[in-house]
């Protein structure tokens, strides 16, 4: 089966030429693995044994009775290994890495998950790594940082532009531009250019298969609304999938208002960009009237991104699913909620999605079935919801 | 099809190669790129690459970036950076290095027919490969602007022979796989990778990323017809202590080159 490189008018391959023949190859390797019986009995045994999986589809029953309305389940990303479902996608990258016998691989982060996650699966794999980080980052992120050195990457700090995420992916790029032969390139969400953004969503599909499986086990029906976080949007992504064609399920992506939409500190790619491209492809992006890209601001670091995947800005368009957004302290207000209620503490993007929840609670009924994704837990954030929420002074 | 300024610009040389100084338009401020552009002229330069700063240059090194940074920092846009080539453009050609994004949000077409009332005479958008170029030719082509495309290392032969059917102008070489950016040394590849570009092609082939010294540009001229020189002048001005001792450096590095690229 062809890989698409467009969805509708997004996505495409807006990168040096240098690595297009690169970009070739992968979509090559990639278009003959992912139907091989072979590979994906090789990824679903280190899915199970050592990502985890299946995770578990858990019936939120307190948050439920709380807010007195649908009933939530949570789909349990948060349980994987190393915190968040972006060990998904590494393992599969990185599976397919070894079959292209590429030598090193390389991969930006944001809030050092999706370089945590590269980095264990490129030990597993006993391939070099490295990590590519804005400054600004490594200084909120040290936990994420000591990781990954602790994993044996090596972590380079980038000191250019905003100093964060869509800088060292700019960097990443510049390094792949520089090694593509030996290299791979791991990106951490359906994001860049193609066949990225459908390779990502591949190896993310897991999330929404599974939860497919276990709601029609627990409840018998598919559910009302599904609701994830969206940054570059892959636990959205995810999730969301085996869902598509089924209309009567609604699909709600949240991004991060930040400060407020009006207040020009967020990360709404959707709900306040405009057509451009960023990171190799077409796609929504927050940018000024000469295409100056803007920095981003979330409370969470992993939304703290100036763009979004392709894909959704093609379901943004469709109307297939909805985007809607909630601000910084929403987010803080559902991480508290959920910690006390139901003893999981979200990761702050995920604590977006529930917030969306406690947002719309009025507008749901009893009957109504919602499957919220958790993507990932808190432990990398509790320094810095304790420093906003006043627990440390 | 209106002639094109730059193809006969090549065919008309009189030295092996052309001189094709690059900066960043704009750096360090607009009255300091004025200067940097006249030692352009005065240094004996062919052409004039001048490139629109972009807040996310992924093709660029850190000595470009740098400068692109810089001159965002200094309140420089796009129209300032097309004011600069109106005024330029009646004294050398004038060569844009543009991001399809700036592109894009300008609007295609409008961008393309500014920079052709400007007097640009072609267009380099480094991170539109041809496969994705075909509205971009379109406007360029029906604006009388050369759509400049460039070719890697990397580049398959039948991704040449795509770049030659499609290019105008001139074609921009990339001489090693990497971003721009002085090196100590140019790639052994080099001759290989120019002679699999030329037995495809008739369109004049300009070399650029890493061609820093007068010696390398030499060696350049040997397989190709034109020579790129960027990051290096841009760390001229970087780390002189005024712009005046940086355009005299300037001027008489571009007029050892130009010499070591006579016939």
């Amino acid at each position: 089966m062809t890989v698409p490189g467009r969805f509708g008018p997004y996505g495409g391959r807006y990168v040096p030429e240098t690595v297009i023949p690169a970009l070739d190859e992968l979509t090559a390797a990639f278009e003959r693995l992912r139907d091989e019986p072979a590979f994906n009995a090789e990824l679903e045994s280190l899915y199970r044994s050592f990502v985890g999986r299946p995770t578990p589809l858990y019936l939120a029953s307190r948050l439920t009775k709380k807010l007195g309305t649908a009933r939530v389940y949570l789909k349990r990303e948060d349980l994987c290994h190393t915190g968040a479902h972006k060990l998904n996608n590494t393992v599969g990258q990185l599976l397919l890495a070894a079959e292209m016998g590429k030598r090193r691989v390389i991969a930006e982060t944001g809030a050092g998950q999706h370089g945590v996650a590269t980095a264990t699966a490129a030990a597993l794999f006993g391939i070099p790594c490295v990590i590519y980080m804005g400054e600004k980052d490594i200084e909120r992120q040290e936990l994420n940082v000591v990781r990954m050195k602790l994993l044996g990457a090596e972590v380079v700090p980038v000191s250019s532009g905003s100093r964060t995420l869509k800088d060292a992916m700019n960097e990443a790029i510049r390094d792949w531009v520089t090694n593509v032969g030996s290299t791979y390139y791991v990106i951490g969400s359906v994001a860049g250019p193609a066949p990225y953004p459908a390779l990502v969503r591949h190896f993310q599909e897991v999330i929404g298969r599974e939860a497919r499986e276990q709601v029609l086990e627990l409840e018998g029906r598919l559910p009302d609304e599904i609701i994830a976080c969206v940054g570059g949007g892959s636990n959205a992504i995810g999730i969301f999938a085996p869902f598509l064609e089924e209309r009567q399920v609604k699909l709600t992506g949240v991004e991060a208002a930040g400060e407020g939409l009006d207040s020009g500190r967020h990360g709404a790619s959707i709900e306040r960009g405009r057509r451009g491209v960023l990171h190799g492809s077409l796609s929504y992006v927050l940018q000024d009237d000469y295409g100056q890209i803007l920095e981003a601001h979330s409370i969470s670091a992993g939304l703290d991104y100036p763009g979004v995947g392709p894909e959704h800005s093609w379901l943004h368009d469709e109307g297939r699913v909805g985007y809607d957004s909630v601000t910084d302290s929403q987010a803080l207000e559902a991480f508290t909620l959920l910690s006390e209620t139901e003893g999981i503490i979200p990761a702050l993007e995920s604590a977006h999605a529930v917030a969306y929840l406690v947002a719309k609670a009025g507008e749901y009924s009893e009957d109504d079935l919602v499957i919220v994704n958790l993507s990932g837990r808190g432990d990398k954030d509790v320094h810095q919801a304790a420093r906003a929420l006043g627990i440390l002074t | 099809m209106s002639a094109s300024v730059l193809r006969e610009l090549f065919d008309s040389r009189e030295r092996k190669a052309l001189l094709m100084p690059y900066t960043t338009g704009g750096y360090p401020d607009m009255d300091g790129c004025r200067r940097v552009l006249d030692a352009f002229i005065a240094g004996g330069a062919d052409m004039i690459e001048l490139g629109v700063p972009y807040s996310d240059p992924l093709a660029d090194g850190p000595v470009v970036q740098a400068s692109t940074q810089q001159a965002l920092e200094a309140g420089v846009n796009t129209d300032d950076v097309l004011d600069l080539a109106r005024e330029y453009s009646g004294r050398l050609p004038v060569v844009l290095l543009v991001y399809y994004n700036c592109v894009l949000a300008y609007g295609q077409e409008r961008f393309v027919k500014a920079a052709a009332a400007a007097g640009v005479s072609g267009l380099v958008a480094p991170d539109l490969p041809v496969d994705e170029a075909g509205e971009f030719l379109d406007a360029c082509r029906g604006a009388g602007v050369d759509p400049i495309l460039l070719v890697a290392p990397t580049s398959t032969d039948d991704r040449i022979r795509l770049i030659a059917e499609n290019a105008s102008g001139f074609i921009y070489c990339v001489s090693v796989a990497g971003v721009t950016g002085a090196r100590t040394t140019l790639s052994s590849g080099l001759p290989d990778f120019l002679g699999r570009v030329r037995m495809r092609t008739d369109v004049p082939l300009a070399v650029g990323f890493g061609v820093s010294t007068p010696e390398q540009a030499a060696e350049v001229a040997q397989y190709a017809d034109g020579v790129i020189i960027g990051s290096r002048l841009i760390s001229i001005v970087r780390d002189a202590p005024d712009i005046g001792t940086a355009c005299e450096e300037i001027e008489s590095l571009l007029k050892e080159t130009g010499g070591r690229l006579e016939r």
